[in-house]
């Protein structure tokens, strides 16, 4: 069942392509930096403008009101922000569970962020998108600062996530060996274009 | 107790000792010689100026010299307010947010003031309308120059964390909620800083004027609190009215942060 689906989707100087995301899907997207992976990422998020059909399940893009859309196609930077003094102001109902899964305890909550390493950071960032129970994952090189023990909690959790929430994920990395791990379906951006590729 | 006039004279004097101050500037080599001289200069000129227009208005009372005084008073105003802006809206809204922000309390409470509290008859009595509205505007005037610039500043250096909390669902107003709060206050420290410490540390410059003139203490005590309870609302809802409509312009109708909406970086010399 496709939930996700881009029908004639351009964005900055991308050429239209066409795009189905089935749920419990997971794709994979590379390219040369600057080729415009974070761009499409933030253009699926509506943070950036895009021309063309975007809809999620029944629902246009430009019909649902910015920030619910925004809270179901859930976009994870490369470097996550953070304000409050502490991690745990950031989260409103923090999944104890998920924040063992990937590390860390209820202790963590009470961290004050200038401590937070950017691994740290970024599992963080993971788990505060994933409260506000998005349908989409959009992830911009999630695990690039993780050690291989914390990559792989992430990989699990989300490949958890994806089959239970039966959510859908794009996932941007350069990581070869984690394309195959973790995705079925792989696309790069080249000369601006987006196209399907076989690894 | 009769206004003591002053003379050429008095003021040559006076004068003279702002000279040997630039003279001195210019030895340590301050850099500001000359702008201690053309300030001086100007202050002459735009007070001789403005003094001789008063005169003829307060000679003729007409609503309509009041209203062309009022415009011209205003539009100075909004273009020192984009002046002191860092990073000012691109196009007209860099001009038209700080005018607007200041056209409606500052107009608003002058009349009101003039026509229920003052009481006095025409209500457009330039001798006290134009000081009265010289003042509302002058501190509206600081107050939304800060605030405007503080909050398109925090802004611009917090863009990751706005964008980051546009991602996380939050709408355009919650994105910016503290740095909204924070330059609405920063406009109005000023106001709140005179009024605590009025009296205490110096007299406010519209009591002293007006002792100096020859008021009675308690009559000049009374104006002196009219004005600064007129100050303080003109400014601060000229400052809401401001950072809240830069908070707006910033965002596009699908609540994207628009800092292209934004100039760049000019050095403020001010």
């Amino acid at each position: 069942m496709t939930i996700f689906q881009l029908r004639d989707f351009m964005y900055h100087n991308i050429l239209p392509f066409q795009l189905e995301l089935a749920a419990g899907q997971v794709i994979s997207l590379s390219g040369p930096s600057g080729s415009g992976k974070t761009m499409l990422l933030r253009a699926l998020c509506d943070l950036d403008p895009h021309l063309g059909e975007l809809r999620l399940e029944e629902d246009l893009c430009q019909d649902t009101p910015p920030h619910l859309w925004r809270r179901q196609v859930g976009f994870l930077a490369a470097e996550t922000s953070w304000w409050f003094p502490t991690v745990g102001e950031h989260f409103s109902n923090c999944d104890l569970t998920r924040l063992a899964e990937l590390g860390f305890s209820e202790a963590t909550l009470g961290w004050d962020i200038h401590r937070l390493s950017a691994g740290e950071k970024q599992r963080l960032g993971l788990l505060r998108l994933l409260q506000n129970q998005p349908r989409i994952l959009l992830l911009d090189e999630p695990t690039t600062n993780l050690d291989s023990v914390n990559q792989q909690r992430v990989e699990q959790l989300l490949t958890n996530w994806c089959q239970r929430e039966q959510g859908a994920i794009i996932w941007v990395t350069h990581d070869c060996v984690q394309r195959r791990r973790i995705a079925d379906v792989h696309f790069d951006i080249v000369d601006n274009q987006i196209q399907e590729v076989r690894l | 107790m009769a206004v003591i006039a002053l003379s050429p004279a008095d003021l040559a004097l006076a004068g003279i000792l702002v000279l040997l101050l630039a003279l001195l500037a210019f030895r340590m080599r301050l850099g500001m010689g000359w702008q201690i001289v053309i300030a001086s200069l100007r202050a002459t000129v735009q007070l001789l100026l403005i003094g001789m227009v008063l005169k003829a208005v307060f000679a003729n009372v007409q609503l309509v010299w009041l209203v062309l005084i009022g415009l011209f008073m205003l539009l100075v105003g909004a273009r020192e307010v984009l002046q002191r802006q860092q990073r000012p809206f691109r196009g007209h809204w860099g001009f038209t947010i700080g005018a607007t922000a200041m056209l409606v309390p500052s107009f608003t409470l002058t009349a009101l003031s003039l026509i229920a509290m003052i009481g006095i008859e025409p209500w457009y009595e330039p001798q006290y309308a134009i000081p009265l509205l010289g003042m509302l505007l002058g501190n509206t005037m600081s107050g939304i120059a800060i605030g405007l610039d503080r909050f398109t500043q925090t802004v611009w250096q917090q863009r990751a964390i706005v964008e980051t909390r546009l991602a996380l669902g939050a709408r355009c107003g919650e994105a910016v909620l503290e740095a909204r709060r924070d330059s609405i206050r920063s406009g109005l420290i000023p106001i709140i800083n005179s009024m605590s410490v009025a009296g205490l540390v110096a007299l406010p410059g519209m009591m002293t004027g007006q002792i100096l003139a020859g008021s009675p203490p308690l009559e000049a005590v009374k104006y002196q609190l009219l004005i600064f309870f007129l100050i303080a609302c003109s400014t601060g809802f000229g400052t809401i009215a401001a950072v809240w409509t830069a908070s707006r312009r910033l965002f596009d109708e699908r609540s994207r942060l628009r800092l292209d909406r934004l100039g760049s970086l000019r050095s403020n010399s001010h």
